[in-house]
């Protein structure tokens, strides 16, 4: 009974349905068109039934966002209570007391940088703090020239070098630079610290690959990180582990397809003060199909006959370095950073370096400054001075290496910033943790300057905010920093060399 | 040589002293070290060596005062020409040239004197009249966004379809040209088992689109960048692949340039003390801030700019890039929450990824954007873990330098009272150029900066120096000098730079050469409305608000970018074109910086120039609702455009008459209207 009177109900609702469907217009080709396609294949009339009907579902469903995130709703009146609770820390911690007595202690010197520079509190002291190795700074020539490019360009350049900040004179500090190094092109920054930040991400994307020396400075570290490529590293300049590394790496994109590698290392180590081994380098990096970038900031200067740098001391042509980044501010005395390459790689940095697109030009006299210094390093009253440093190198390095029972010297024999480090069993004799050690250099500093000398410490970075134990990068070890000058006469180098490594026995043996 | 080194050298004394004498031993000295063959030296051989300099200069101070205080101003340029060229040969000897100054009302400059001035006008014009200064601030009341006109639709239209056009054009060219030249796409390829160091895909808009109008970025210079600036002409051969220097110069009106308060000069009291300054500390300090890099100079320009910007304590770095790249990680870290505006600057961007913060942005300028994203961030807490943010720090710029916009500075304290948030604004652009005094956002909005917690600036544009400051309480900038990696590493900015810093410093606060920091602030004021209402009334249609130098003017279509800049190269006069990538695709602008150097004269001379080149590429479009409407009479007070601000708020179409003024009223007008609310 029932079953048939819910069948007439169907039928008769059926019925209805099929006569308003009928009065629909358009309604007689929808049905044509099912009946053919139903005759011919209900498979396929089944298909579009399905589709027809996902894609309603899929336009009727409400958007939803693509990352899963779980989102927890609240109302209105529990966000303002939430804001309310919200205690923010200060903007920065509390300064540690080593940091405030660095602080205090940082020397200002009053008047001109020089060998002999006085300080804030009336003392004139030997200056071995400063990158003034061949004291241009107080080069009279050099004063006159920066005077004269004041007189016609001012000071500086009010632009980017994209927007009418190219100025002849950076142009030309461009190709002095790439004719000393024998490069086919250079490009000017306007500061040295920022441009290997700016040269790595120019180039290495994401999925390219980073084989990096484990002791290259911080900047090379936040280019890298602002590539995002893969990093891989090596041995602080051990060849073998390099070639290992560049070995799994080619092994492991051996399927993959093929994407810009480098291997990136320092002419002479701003942590370290040592060179790497050059043409070994070159050796691995064509064998195994890398590009060489090296930063010459430390080098580019002071390294070979004429300061060209690290390619010049071993030997090496520069342009089989793919790019060499160097600094006009460190020994140059001037200002501003270079990368020097190939003529390719030099253009693409004018529209893809960040530090050199978006940031104002280098002000034109620190452009012709480093024009003249490099002018008169290739003299030979240059070259005179480059060896008159080196004479001072060795002054100064027989007064400490051999000499001191509690420090030896990392760096290169030519690099005038010797980085002396306790030695080994100093620091296990007396259990010295990096704290203790960078106190002890930090007292030795203050004896030194106590005595007249002006040295200071290798800085490294505190460990970036909010990082926890394991994402500590690679600290270099704590040394003291001592900067040769060829300002100073070779007695008077060796009478420094002494009141440093006596402050350093005084310092060592005060404690227990 | 250490002994000379030693000897401080005592040349602060040179500033002091007489014009004409430092002149004189400037020019001794300059010949007796310089060789024949210096290429300096050459530009010098002009310098004047005149004796009666001090008695020239007064003739022609007492002739710009006159000019000063007429009631009619007349045009100034012939300064640039050069003044009455009255022959001194008729006469007679040194004696009774004197004598005669007496009773001589105008003493012709020699044409040395003559040379100098027009030098010296070319880097910075002279007032023409006192009716050209005003000085801006903000009113109070609610900060209006500027109004964004639209151009009709056929120009939005024609842009796609151009960029369409080039985009064919340029895979149809490489197509053929990966084909039958094979050698000019090398460098994209695979070679002998390297990556190109460039991919296809990425390079593909430098080489066929940006590469078609290389020719008008980057133009080599030469000379100071004040109100003229000289190009080296330059030609490309090869379709702008490379350029050759022609050997030839041309002289331009500078309305690109950052020198919105006129320090770029290589005269005058701040040129002086940077020359003394070189003597006395050479070019650089040779170290980084942390080992022996801090001079007394240093100290004293960190306190200066302290002082200006009304803060404890401040740093200062060797570039303005480097400041914000390395203030962000300094600041913030993981657990941290950054919240940027959309248009922030690259730097600010850099910063903020190396500092491993999590980054939000918000949309431009949007107050209640950003509301909604604070809320959001505190309710929710970090992803994932949910923790709250252990601080958030809003970034955001006091003038933006491709829109001129201001930050919404009253909405973000406001807002900052509320969430609790550390707010970071970036005066690169604003320091010097905004606010009645020239500190900057907070002095334009009348704010106490102590609501901001870092101001941060560069000195490369108002002050015609380089790099860049962060200034804040001292405890946090004491911490900062400690942690931060610019200071640790970067290199300490030179002597001549902070020279510079300082000076301009005191001049813009009137301790050197009183009244003339106050006359630049007033100037920058008036020329940057008075080319804004100009082009407005024109009918171009001009983004940002109305108190800001930098003024884009919108160009739309991609081949007006190269169009505009070549017809205004014609007319001499050099302006910057910016496109995509550094604007969103369709709305390609033209960006012109004004200057406290400019004269009424020069921008008056651009006025024209825009009016017809507006005619010549059709780019007079504006509908009306932004403004450059017909003037108000007399007496009436500024309702209208209250109310139509109104009714563009509340949604409704305004029925706006499109402006397009002859350009003889525009200049007839502008003086008047441009002290009144602009519209």
């Amino acid at each position: 009974m029932d079953l048939q009177d819910a069948q007439n109900t169907f039928a008769r609702w059926l019925d209805n349905a099929a006569k308003r469907f009928q009065k629909m217009p358009g309604s007689a080709i929808i049905l044509r068109y099912i009946k053919s396609s139903y005759q011919n294949d209900p498979v396929r009339s089944a298909i579009e039934l399905f589709l027809f009907l996902f894609a309603v579902r899929y336009l009727l469903a409400p958007k939803y966002s693509t990352q899963k995130q779980k989102h927890v709703a609240l109302t209105e009146d529990e966000i303002d209570e939430l804001v309310e609770d919200w205690t923010p820390e200060p903007l920065v911690a509390p300064e540690t007391p080593f940091e405030a007595l660095e602080n205090e202690k940082r020397p200002v010197i009053v008047g001109p940088t020089g060998p002999r520079s006085k300080l804030s509190n009336g003392r004139t002291v030997m200056n071995l703090a400063s990158y003034n190795f061949y004291n241009f700074v107080g080069n009279e020539t050099l004063k006159e020239k920066a005077i004269a490019t004041l007189r016609t360009y001012g000071v500086g350049p009010c632009g980017p070098p994209g927007f009418y900040g190219t100025q002849d004179v950076h142009m030309k500090t461009e190709a002095d630079v790439a004719s000393h190094l024998g490069a086919d092109a250079c490009i000017v920054y306007a500061q040295a610290f920022s441009t290997i930040s700016s040269v790595i991400p120019a180039f290495s994307k994401r999925g390219d690959i980073i084989v990096a020396d484990k002791a290259v400075n911080y900047a090379v570290r936040k280019g890298i990180q602002i590539s995002r490529s893969t990093i891989r590293w090596y041995e602080h300049n051990d060849m073998q582990d390099l070639e290992r590394v560049l070995e799994r790496v080619t092994k492991e994109q051996a399927r993959k397809p093929l994407t810009r590698r480098f291997i990136i290392t320092e002419g002479l180590f701003e942590n370290v003060g040592d060179m790497p081994n050059l043409p070994k380098l070159i050796e691995l990096k064509l064998k195994y199909k890398f590009r060489l970038i090296l930063d010459e900031t430390w080098s580019y200067g002071i390294l070979g006959r004429t300061g060209r740098g690290l390619t010049e001391h071993q030997n090496v042509d520069a342009t089989a370095v793919d790019m060499i980044i160097g600094s006009l501010a460190g020994p140059l005395c001037a200002g501003g950073g270079f990368c020097a390459g190939s003529e390719e790689v030099v253009e693409h940095q004018r529209i893809s370096a960040a530090s050199y697109t978006f940031s104002a030009a280098l002000p034109a006299m620190l452009a012709t400054t480093a024009s003249e210094t490099i002018n008169m390093l290739q003299e030979d009253s240059g070259m005179e001075l480059i060896s008159t440093l080196r004479e001072n190198i060795k002054s100064m390095r027989a007064q400490l290496d051999p000499r001191s029972d509690w420090v030896r010297c990392t760096s290169s024999p030519e690099n005038p910033i010797m980085l002396l480090v306790l030695k080994k069993e100093v620091i296990e004799n007396k259990k010295l943790s990096v704290q203790d050690q960078e106190s002890l250099l930090q007292d030795a500093v203050d004896e030194a300057l106590a005595n007249g000398v002006l040295i200071t410490r290798l800085k490294s970075m505190p460990a970036p905010l909010g990082a926890g134990p394991r994402d500590q990068p690679w600290q270099p070890q704590p040394a003291l920093k001592v900067c040769v000058t060829a300002g100073l006469s070779k007695r008077e180098t060796e009478k420094a060399g002494v009141v440093i490594r006596h402050a350093i026995t005084k310092v060592m043996t005060r404690r227990k | 040589m250490p002994s000379r080194t030693m000897n401080p050298f005592t040349s602060n004394a040179a500033v002091a002293s007489s014009f004409d004498a430092t002149d004189e031993k400037r020019s001794l000295r300059r010949s007796s070290v310089s060789r024949p063959n210096n290429r300096f030296t050459s530009f010098f051989s002009t310098s004047p060596k005149t004796r009666d300099a001090a008695a020239l200069q007064a003739a022609v101070i007492a002739q710009q005062h006159a000019l000063l205080n007429s009631p009619s101003p007349q045009p100034f340029n012939s300064a640039t020409l050069s003044l009455p060229t009255i022959s001194l040969s008729t006469a007679t000897g040194e004696k009774s040239k004197i004598e005669e100054r007496t009773t001589t009302l105008f003493q012709p400059p020699s044409p040395a004197e003559v040379r100098r001035i027009a030098k010296a006008h070319a880097q910075f014009g002279p007032l023409g009249s006192k009716n050209y200064l005003y000085s801006s601030r903000f009113e109070g009341g609610e900060f209006p966004d500027p109004i964004e006109d639209e151009p009709p639709y056929y120009f939005l239209i024609t842009t796609y379809i151009s960029y369409l056009v080039l985009i064919i054009f340029g895979h149809v060219r490489d197509f053929f040209g990966k084909r039958f030249r094979q050698e000019r796409y090398r460098h994209l390829q695979e070679r002998d088992g390297y990556a190109p160091l460039n991919s296809d895909f990425d390079n593909f808009y430098v080489r066929r689109l940006k590469m078609r109008i290389n020719d008008c970025f980057a133009r080599p210079t030469t000379g100071v960048p004040g109100r003229f600036i000289t190009l080296l002409d330059r030609k490309s051969d090869d379709h702008n692949l490379t350029f050759k220097l022609q050997g030839t110069t041309t002289e331009t009106l500078n309305m690109s340039s950052y020198n919105y308060l006129g320090f770029a000069q290589s005269e005058g009291p701040c040129a002086d003390a940077v020359e003394a300054c070189v003597r006395k500390y050479g070019v650089s300090t040779a170290s980084t801030r942390g080992d022996a890099g801090t001079s007394d100079l240093h100290v004293e320009v960190e306190d200066l700019i302290a002082k200006f910007v009304g803060k404890e304590a401040s740093m200062v770095f060797s570039m303005g890039f480097v400041t914000n790249a390395t203030a962000f990680p300094a600041l913030v870290g993981k657990g941290c929450l950054i919240i940027s505006d959309q248009l922030n600057h690259t730097s600010i961007r850099f910063g903020a990824r190396l500092s491993g913060a999590m980054i939000e942005m918000f949309k431009h300028n949007d107050m209640k954007d950003l509301e909604r994203l604070l809320r959001e961030a505190i309710a929710q807490g970090q992803p994932r873990t949910h923790r709250p943010w252990k601080k958030i720090l809003v970034a955001v710029e006091g003038l933006y330098s491709m829109e001129g916009t201001m930050c919404d500075l009253p909405g973000l304290v406001e807002l900052k009272k509320k969430y609790k948030f550390n707010l970071f604004v970036d005066e690169a652009h604003s320091i010097g150029a905004l606010g009645p005094q020239g500190r900057g956002v907070c002095d334009y909005f009348g704010i106490d900066p102590k609501e901001v917690d870092i101001l941060m600036g560069t000195l490369t544009k108002s002050f015609g120096a380089n790099g860049g400051y962060v200034a804040a309480d001292k405890a946090i900038i004491q911490k900062l000098r400690a942690t931060n990696a610019g200071t640790i590493f970067g290199e300490s900015p030179t002597p001549p730079v902070l020279m510079q810093i300082a000076s301009a410093l005191k001049i813009i606060t009137g301790d050197i050469a009183p009244g003339q920091g106050e006359e630049r602030l007033q100037r920058l004021a008036f020329n940057s409305r008075y080319l804004r209402l100009g082009l407005k009334r024109l009918g171009f249609i001009v983004y940002g608000h109305d108190d800001s130098p930098i003024i884009p003017v919108m160009l739309y279509n991609p081949a007006k970018m190269p169009a505009f800049s070549h017809e205004m190269l014609r007319r001499k006069i050099s302006v910057v074109v910016v496109g995509y990538p550094a604007t969103p695709l369709v709305s390609s602008r033209a960006r012109f910086c004004v200057s406290a150097a400019h004269t009424k004269d020069d921008l008056d001379r651009m006025l024209t120039a825009c009016d017809h080149i507006g005619d010549i590429l059709q780019l007079k479009f504006s509908s009306g609702i932004a403004g450059g409407q017909e003037p108000i009479p007399d007496g009436l007070t500024n309702k209208e455009e209250l109310e139509t601000r109104k009714a563009i708020s509340q949604g409704e179409k305004v029925v706006a008459t499109p402006p397009r003024w002859r350009l003889e009223d525009v200049l007839k007008r502008g003086v008047q209207d441009v002290k009144a609310p602009l519209r």
